[in-house]
């Protein structure tokens, strides 16, 4: 339901043409990738995201009425494996280039949620 | 909870499919390994590496929407859960999102009452996240320093039951779940061990004043990991909301956590902003269009579902219902059932001797059917004994006792306890000659019509016999002779 809103959200901004993004919605769309920007990124990243969404809006315009919604780019489907287990034995390996580990485990910094 | 509020509970479960490998990656899905073991690029989410589907992961999840009488898609695809979390290595969850596999379905649940059913929206294939431990000395999350993430758990296949909101009680929703872990277990698509995970529960609920056709706030609860929790949680639940409407509070849309040893939920700190997942289809998987032979085949080949084998006990053998349905709510319990019935066509007395006598001694010992020492052979080896007067129903249940604790043949058993009833008719005979012949007077009353004197001299007889004669042989044979 999360995604629908935002489509929904996308969609309200791109038909507002030529408003650029706010920098409470360029905020927003950085900490959900988990980037920080600074306030002169925000600005350039705001008039480029919105110019992305502008492009997008004129998509939104045409007539796609019998044009199949695209799951995929490729023309494949139905690629599968077989249920067989293959070991891959990189536990050492991977204890070796975590930044830190306790007892086999991953240590992280501790976790706020729940 | 009063009766002028009504309660809407959906539920949404979470099922480990108990495949050999992990759902997009070669990886075992063994339960207990090494922490970190279990692991390769693909499901810690590693950059270069590409999932590819398990098929029988699929397979199982068609299964299941079968059963559940469920639309399989014709055409199906992975969707990306975007989230941050240590357990998600990726950051993103592969799942599906508009184009499940299953789409609709039922599940017929009983009730004091009858039956109820309960719609199905959909069921959904994804991967399972890792588990993380949070370490503090105190025990407490809230002290914790670090987490602990092991990713073994990471990639395992995970089947999402979702459904309609049509459970009015904690007891339907008790209900759901009971049955809904039974079916699964007869498709033998997942263990369904709720205390291991293999089987997740959460639940929608929300109560509003009855007459209302407006449903109420729902609120989300979680960490209900066994069938009990659930429905002490429903019930609490409800009445806190209750409790907040009638206090003039509002009942706040959230997530809650269910608190097993204080016996209540409690709000999960929220995250700032409401959960945006930002799904888009997964770019690394091919959309699936599962071939409807296929699907034609899997429905060919579905066992035996419980509500149909209930009614063919009922019908065809002629259990009770309740019999029946207790026999039926065990797959491992009713196909133990079946294997006695092969080699001993009697199904009540195999019914009777399986659920009080075995099942019995089972659940003091706290043993599952599938972990006792009494094969069904052994069982219908006794059954044959009792049958063929060799031993009384009271030695039967003696010589069980020592089975349920050995595991010997009930043959074995009888000959080292020295348990036997005297059924040879030559043998016996003996015994009814001796017995009249040492006792004149009662037999001369019985002749004069006294019955009770044949009491009397049946009691001779099983005292000659050490107990051991068969009654109704003794009987029988004493009566003949008497009047012959």
């Amino acid at each position: 339901m999360e995604a629908l809103r935002t489509a929904e959200d996308t969609k309200n901004m791109s038909e507002s043409k030529n408003k650029k993004l706010s920098p409470e919605q360029v905020e927003k769309i950085s900490h959900l990738a988990r980037l920080e920007l600074s306030s002169e990124e925000r600005e350039k990243f705001a008039g480029q995201l919105s110019s992305v969404l502008d492009y997008i809006a004129k998509i939104s315009k045409l007539d796609l009425k019998n044009v199949e919604p695209l799951a995929h780019v490729g023309e494949l489907k139905n690629v599968w494996r077989e249920d067989e287990v293959e070991r891959t034995d990189v536990h050492d390996k991977l204890m070796d280039l975590a930044p830190e580990a306790k007892r086999g485990h991953f240590r992280v910094p501790r976790i706020i949620e729940e | 909870m009063t009766m002028k509020y009504k309660t809407t509970i959906g539920m949404e479960v979470h099922v480990e499919l108990g495949t050999n490998s992990k759902m997009f990656c070669a990886c075992p899905t063994s339960f207990g390994a090494e922490p970190n073991s279990n692991v390769c690029p693909v499901c810690l989410g590693l950059p270069g590496s590409l999932p590819v589907i398990n098929r029988q992961a699929l397979i199982r999840t068609v299964k299941t929407g079968l059963a559940l009488g469920s639309e399989i898609a014709e055409f199906s695809k992975f969707d990306r859960k975007n989230y941050y979390y240590p357990d998600l290595p990726k950051a993103y969850q592969i799942s599906q999102y508009d184009l499940p596999l299953c789409g609709g379905g039922f599940l017929m649940i009983e009730l004091e009452k009858g039956e109820k059913r309960i719609g199905i929206t959909r069921v959904h294939l994804e991967e399972d996240t890792g588990k993380t431990l949070h370490e503090s000395k105190s025990g407490r999350i809230e002290d914790a320093a670090f987490s602990l993430v092991d990713y073994n758990r990471s990639g395992t296949p995970l089947m999402e039951i979702v459904s309609e909101p049509d459970m009015e009680s904690s007891a339907e929703a008790a209900a759901y779940l009971t049955t809904l872990r039974c079916l699964l277990r007869y498709l033998e698509v997942s263990d369904c061990n709720m205390e291991e995970g293999s089987m997740r529960c959460e639940a929608n609920i929300s109560v509003r004043p009855a007459g209302s056709d407006e449903l109420g706030v729902k609120v989300e609860i979680k960490n209900m990991n066994s069938i009990r929790n659930l429905q002490q949680a429903m019930e609490y639940e409800a009445a806190r909301q209750v409790k907040a409407i009638e206090s003039g509070e509002k009942v706040v849309q959230e997530t809650r956590h269910w608190q097993e040893n204080k016996e209540v939920t409690i709000p999960m700190r929220s995250k700032e902003t409401a959960p945006d997942y930002r799904y888009f289809p997964e770019p690394d998987l091919p959309p699936v269009v599962f071939p409807q032979e296929l699907v034609r085949q899997l429905e060919s080949e579905l066992p035996e579902l419980p509500p149909a084998k209930k009614t063919r006990f009922v019908e065809e053998l002629g259990l009770s219902a309740y019999d029946a349905g207790v026999l039926v709510a065990d797959k491992q319990l009713a196909g133990y059932f079946e294997e006695c019935l092969r080699e001993f066509p009697h199904a009540k007395t195999v019914s009777n001797w399986l659920t009080s006598e075995l099942i019995g001694r089972l659940n003091k010992l706290g043993q599952h059917i599938g972990e006792s020492k009494v094969s069904a052979s052994h069982l219908v080896g006794l059954l044959k004994m009792v049958e063929a007067g060799k031993l009384s129903s009271k030695q039967a249940k003696e010589v069980l006792d020592e089975m349920v604790a050995s595991g010997k043949e009930p043959s074995q058993v009888a000959a080292d306890k020295e348990l036997s009833q005297l059924s040879d008719s030559g043998e016996l005979e003996k015994i009814v000659d001796a017995a009249i012949k040492a006792n004149p007077d009662p037999v001369a009353e019985y002749k004069d019509g006294n019955e009770k004197a044949l009491g009397f001299l049946m009691g001779q007889v099983m005292k000659l016999s050490r107990g051991q004669a068969n009654p109704q042989e003794a009987s029988r044979m004493l009566k003949d002779k008497l009047s012959g």
